[in-house]
Parts: structure tokens; sequence; C-alpha cells
């Protein structure tokens, strides 16, 4: 029972995590706390992607003082980086698109700023 | 570089010469005004062109093959890879083709109307390179062969998309919505990223033929691919997932919006290639379930889209409620062809005339309804308003724009010689023997669609001349230009259909059906 | 908003640390873990703390928007050229035909436990000394504008 729980560790505190971002997400009225819920998700999503890529036992594919040539090829290091850098350009846009409504509306609370009705 | 050699490379191309024209615009657009316009026509006419070409080759020589970084071009199978595609490889087959097709056209009339309409407007280093970045994420989107890169072009054409939307602060409104936009795009996006997460963990491949290949269609794939169709309906606007269309397309600048609808089409090729190339013929995958799934999303879009429409008073706001009743359209004719994807006779009775007259249709709506959202800038160019009550009397002033809303209006409906009756022809009748109950509703929401138009087009067009638009005058040539090209291409589909359907329709249908084609391109065999 | 000045001579001794130890990243991302965006980053972490520690408008002096913006767009284009250079050679877009030619970041890979010899790998390098101009231009402009759109309140 232990040991399951061990090993799934790392997926046990995605599932956490992206229940945070999301509840974030879901239940706060201020863009700015949205915004942080969202990373949170991403957060979550990169934790995934990463420990999908786990092997026991493997050796990182960096060549200085590399023990054996045998080594993990980092296909999800590779896709958890791509998604990070993503991650601070809409993260970037979005903040700055919240600044511009905070001095436009003088509010970042959702409930007031609704002008585009639905 | 001869010509064959640029013949071989056009698929890299394809993403490089955007990309290029896009980073170099800031600093050419430092220099001059003239010198930057000069620079973003000559980008765009070499993008265009090198899509069109792309296609042609396509079409007549089959599935084009490209890897990136590899020692040759068709080098899909590196030896020492153990017989699995490890480099981005770009599959260019018919489909994919014929999206390019559209892409190309629109972004080519698109960009030479943005530069005059958003010659007034300040930070144009940005809007430029930002509309390439866009173009660059949807003919991405439609000619990777690679999971992973269709989310990393997804999330361009969403990044480049929303900050557009927003470039015309507009008091907040503008950033408002495309805050809505990146936000639900951004969750899109990690769906998604969560499904290519769980197949990759089960099937350590991220090729789309390969995984194809290897679909076992356990728990975890069923999970992924809710977690892929979910995102990719609500970036195509099915209803509903479809309520950021009407605030992101009434505020964001016209051309922009004519070219969301491109993307959110190109959302749409993601969907049928995941519904077909990755899901498709599996053993387990039930054919009617989803077929059923993706007709009523069809049906719930059209028509719920055309009641939204009628009542509204804001020009693109309307418009943006017919896109997403179009839009059902294109899922119920490609929906009926997946429901009937099983049953060979039934497939080759109505099933593919059904996905030819959707996929017809992807291609007719991009260019009437991006005409449609033109005539709507031009509208707003000269008088500064999109309500319809405001409007009126603008025959008199803007002839030319008037004939080119009467195009689209007139496609958009469904009525003859125009393009869009010859698409929806091909869903009613091949509906009707699938299920005679849709049809009609497609028939009724063409009707209503056309009420709404000719409502539109009496409030903006028609009455005597109004006080406050006796300055409006007709749009500059280059707005013109851009309208009339998408107009030429709306009557060239109307008036020789046939034509188009043999040469681009059916191959994208055959490409779309025939999933083993797709595998074995990649890996070879069957 | 000015800092003490213990704060701002701390930010100015670990701004060029901060520099060299991103351009070392950049530098080594073929050998160890790290690259192009990584070591930009590091970078614009120094542009951030000179911000933090100082007022924006003493910023804007030292640190040019437009030389700024020079980086970004020159980054993405040798990042591009880069790529697109194989073609003139008739290899596939991005392919690394400067590795093991014998040139300049041309010499062969050693197998097995090394130090690490910075003159291998082809384009890589290149590509992410572009990448690294790229983001350190990026990030900071990033950081800049939004410093210049917070309203100073008093």
């Amino acid at each position: 029972m232990l040991s399951k729980i061990l090993i799934n560790f790392p997926l046990i505190a995605v599932v956490l995590i992206a229940m945070m971002g999301l509840s974030a997400m879901v239940f706060k009225r201020n863009i700015v706390k949205i915004l942080m819920g969202v990373t949170i998700l991403e957060s979550a999503v990169n934790l995934f992607l990463v420990a999908t890529g786990y092997r026991e036992g493997g050796i990182a594919p960096i060549f200085t003082n590399a023990p054996s040539t045998h080594m993990v090829l980092p296909t999800v290091q590779a896709l958890t980086l791509t998604s990070i850098v993503i991650g601070v350009a809409t993260s970037a846009m979005m903040l700055s698109f919240a600044m511009i409504i905070y001095k436009k509306y003088g509010t970042v609370d959702v409930r007031k700023i609704r002008k585009l009705k639905g | 570089m001869t010509i064959s050699s640029i013949a071989q490379h056009l698929p890299a191309l394809l993403i490089a010469v955007p990309l290029l024209t896009a980073f170099l615009t800031p600093l050419i657009g430092g220099v001059n005004r003239t010198l930057r316009m000069l620079w973003v026509a000559l980008g765009i006419s070499a993008t265009s062109a090198i899509g069109l070409a792309l296609a042609w080759k396509v079409f007549t020589t089959g599935t084009v093959l490209y890897v990136f970084g590899a020692a040759a071009v068709g080098q899909v199978l590196p030896m020492d890879s153990g017989g699995i595609p490890i480099r981005i490889i770009f599959e260019v087959d018919a489909f994919s083709a014929l999206m390019i097709v559209i892409a190309s056209i629109s972004a080519f009339a698109i960009t030479m109307y943005s530069l005059v309409s958003e010659s007034e407007c300040s930070g144009q280093d940005g809007f430029y390179a930002l509309l390439f970045l866009l173009v660059v994420g949807i003919m991405g989107m439609v000619a990777t062969g690679d999971l992973f890169n269709f989310f990393v072009f997804l999330e361009i054409s969403s990044l480049a998309g929303a900050a557009l939307v927003a470039y015309r602060v507009d008091k907040g409104v503008a950033v408002e919505a495309g805050l809505k936009y990146a936000l639900l795009s951004t969750l899109g996006a990690l769906c998604v990223l969560i499904a290519i997460g769980l197949l990759f963990a089960q099937y350590n491949a991220l090729n789309l033929a390969t995984l194809a290949s290897r679909l076992q269609f356990t728990t975890l794939d069923k999970i992924a691919l809710a977690l892929l169709i979910v995102p990719l309906a609500m970036k195509c606007g099915a209803v509903p997932m479809h309520f950021w269309t009407p605030d992101t397309y009434a505020t964001a600048p016209s051309s922009i919006t004519a070219l969301l609808v491109v993307s959110s089409q190109a959302s749409l090729y993601g969907l049928f290639r995941v519904l077909f190339s990755l899901y498709g013929h599996l053993v387990q995958f039930n054919y009617a379930t989803f077929g059923w799934f993706v007709i009523i999303l069809g049906v719930l879009s059209m028509f719920v889209g055309v009641t939204m429409a009628i009542p509204q008073k804001d020009v693109k706001r309307l418009m943006a409620y017919h896109a997403v009743s179009q839009t059902g359209y294109m899922l119920l004719g490609v929906g009926v062809g997946l429901a009937v994807l099983g049953n060979r006779s039934a497939l080759n009775a109505y099933g593919l005339t059904a996905m030819a007259g959707g996929i017809f249709h992807i291609i007719n709506h991009a260019m009437y309804k991006g005409l449609l959202f033109l005539t709507a800038g031009a509208i707003f160019y000269r008088t500064g308003t999109r309500n319809l009550n405001k409007l009126g009397g603008l025959g008199h002033t803007m002839p030319w724009t008037m004939v080119f809303f009467m195009i689209g209006a007139l496609a958009i409906a469904g009525i003859p010689p125009f393009n869009g009756f010859a698409s929806k022809l091909m869903i009613y009748e091949s509906v009707f023997r699938f299920s005679p109950f849709l049809s009609i509703v497609a028939m009724v929401v063409s009707i209503l669609t056309l009420a709404s138009f000719v409502k539109v087009f009496h409030s903006i067009f028609m009455g005597p001349r109004r006080e406050e638009f006796a300055a409006a005058r007709e749009v500059p040539a280059a707005m013109i230009f851009g309208m009339a090209l998408l107009a030429v291409v709306v009557m060239l589909f109307g008036l020789f259909p046939q034509t188009f359907i043999d040469g681009m329709i059916t191959p994208a249908v055959t490409a779309l059906v025939d999933r083993g084609a797709y595998i074995s391109a990649i890996l070879g065999g069957h | 908003m000015k800092m003490t000045k213990i704060v701002r001579s701390t930010a100015d001794i670990f701004y060029p640390f901060c520099l060299i130890f991103g351009f070392y990243v950049v530098a080594h991302g073929h050998l160890t873990p790290g690259g192009g965006f990584q070591g930009g980053a590091v970078i614009a972490t120094g542009a951030a703390l000179l911000i933090v520690a100082r007022a924006y408008e003493d910023i804007s002096q030292r640190i040019r928007k437009n030389a700024l913006k020079l980086c970004e767009s020159i980054g993405l284009f040798m990042f591009l050229a880069a790529g697109l250079s194989g073609l003139f050679l008739g290899h596939p877009f991005f392919a690394n035909w400067l590795a093991q030619a014998g040139s300049i970041f041309g010499q062969p890979v050693a197998w097995g436990p090394n130090p690490g010899d910075l003159n291998t790998a082809g384009l890589l390098p290149l590509m992410n000394i572009a990448v690294g101009i790229e983001v350190l231009g990026g990030l900071s402009i990033i950081l800049l504008y939004m410093i210049s759109g917070v309203k100073e309140k008093e």
C-alpha cells in the first residue's frame, strides 16, 4: 500500500496542485488571483509531463562525466521546457492585460468589469 | 538555391518565411512607414505563394513529408531510431493542403486590407509581427504531423490572436475580450497538453501516425480523447463552448476577426484529424457515438447561433453568431460521415458526400465570412460605428462595399450561384438520406440566416442619405482589393463547384477517411 | 520609489555576476543543463534586480528599450538564419550541418566521462546564443514595460 502511494506520489501531487489551480480559477474574483490559478495549473501539467519521463536507474543525458553512454532520451524534459517557455509568454501577456484593465476600469474584480454582455 | 531545391523545402519555408517577416518587421518598421508596408506586402505575398505552391504539389503528387533537422528531407525513420520517427515531421496530405489554401488566400486578402485599415493606429510594428505569428500558428497547426508540435502552434496562434484582439484597447473592452480569449485558450491548451502526456506516457511517441498505429483505446486513451476533443471544439466555437466568439470577434479589428475565423477552422482541422486519423478505424471505437456527438454539437451550433444572431444590434456581434451557426454545418456534414464510417455501403452512398459538403463548407465559410467581416470593417472605418440602429443609407456613398456585402450575405444564406449554395446543397442532400430531420433543421437555419442578413443589409445600406454619414466615402483601393479578392473566390467556387470538388475536396475527404494511408506515409508498409 | 542605499549597492554588485552567470549558462548550453532560454532568463533576472532596487526613471537611462527590442529581433533573426543556413547547402531546415565538420563548433564529441569541449555540437551553441540574446531582450523588455505601466502613487 505504502509503496503504491510512493510510486504514484508525483501523480497525487499533480492532482492536488491542479485542484488548487482550478479552484483558484473558479472561485476567486480577482483577475490577478485567477491568473495565479492558471500558473499553478500550468505547474501541475508540467510536473505531470516530467513525472511521466522518470526511468528508474536512468542516466541523465549530460555528456560530461556520464558513467555510461546509455542515456535517457530527454523528450518529456524538452516538452516541459517548451511548455514552461510558453507559460512564461502566456502569463506575461495576461498580466499585462490585467494591468491595462486596472488602468482603464480602476478595478480587477471580475464582477465589476463585465462590460461585454454574454 | 535552385527552383527544385525550393520546391523540396516548401513545408519549412511555409513556417520560416512568415516567421522571418514577423521578426524583422520591428527592425524595418523602425526605418520608415513605406518600407514597412512594402516589407509586409512582400512577406505575405511570399507566404501565400509558398502555401499555394505546396498545396499544388500535394494535390498533384500526393502527401509531402518534411523532416526537420534530419540528414535528408525525406529521412523519416533514421537508421538508429528503432523504427520510431524521433524528429518533428510535417505531414502535408490533401486535407492539410486544403487548409493551407484557405489560410493562404485569406491571409493575403486580409493583410492587403489591413495595410490601409490599420494605418491610422499606433504600434503597427507589433501589429504586423503578431499578424504574421498568427499566420505561422495557423499554417503550423494544419501542416504538422506531430502532436506536441500541434500544441505549440496552437499556443502560438492563441497568444498572437489574443494580443491582436486586445490591440485596439478601446477603453479596456477589447483588452477584456482578449483576456477572456487568452484564459480560455490557455485552459484548453493545458487540457491538450495533459492528453499529449497521457498518450506519450503509454506509447512513447508524439508522431500522429506512430501514435495512431499503436493506439489500444485503453481507459487513458479515452480520457485523452475527451481532453483533445473538448478544447478543440471550444476553439472552433461549437455551441456549448461558444461564449467567447461574440466578444472576441466583435471587439477585434475586422481584419483580425477574419483571420481568427481561419484560426478557429485550424482547430476544427485538429478536431477532425484527432477523430479520423488518430482514433478512427480502431476496433473498439464506436463511430455512431462519436458521430452523433459531432452531429449534436453541429445542430446545436447551427440553431443556437442563428437564433442568438437575429436580435443583435452590433453588426460584428451578429456576424460572430452567424460564424458559430455556420461552423455547425461543417460539424454536421463531417459528423454524418463519422457516424457511418464503419458501414462501407452507407459511407459510399451518402457519408462521403456529407463529408465533402462539410469540408467544402470550411473553405467557403472562410471566404464569405472573411468577406463579410472585412465589409463590416470597411463600414466601421468610414462611419466609426457598428450599431445597426445608427447606420443607414450607406448604399449611396459606398457602392463597392455594398456589392461585396451583398455577395457575402447571399453566399452565407446559401443562394445560388454563390459558393454557400454549392456546399449546403451537398449537405442537405446527403444528410437527408441519413436523417431527414437534421436536413430540415439545416434548411430552416439557412432561411433564418437569409432573413437576418436581409435585415442587416436593409438597415446599413438602404434608406435615405444620413446627415451624420455625409462624409463617408468609398474605402481606399487596398481595402477594396482585399475584399474583391475574396469576393472573386466566392463567385468562382459558386460558379464552378464541381471543378474544385474534384480537384481539392474529394482528395481531402479521401485523405481524412483513409487512416491507413496517413500512417503508412510515415511508417511505410501496409 | 527608491530603496535604501544598501539595497541599491547590493543590486549593483550582484548585477555583473548575474550577467556572467547567465552568459555562462548560455555558452555551455550544449554541455550542461541549461541553454539559451535559461541563461537569458538569468540575465533578465539581473535586469529585474536593478528594476526592483531603483526607480523606473533611473533604470530607463541605464537599460534602453530600443536596445532590448533590437536584441529581441536580432536574436530571433539569428536563430532563424541558423536554421535556414542548411537550406542553402542542400540540407533540411534546422539540419545540424556544422556538427563534426571540423570547423567552428565542429569537433566530434568525446564518448565516456570527459570534462566537456565547448567546441562541439555544431549549430546548437549558435542557436543557444541566438535564443539567449532574444530572451534577455524579451524578458527584460516585458519587465520594463510592466514597471513603466505601474502608476506612481506618491
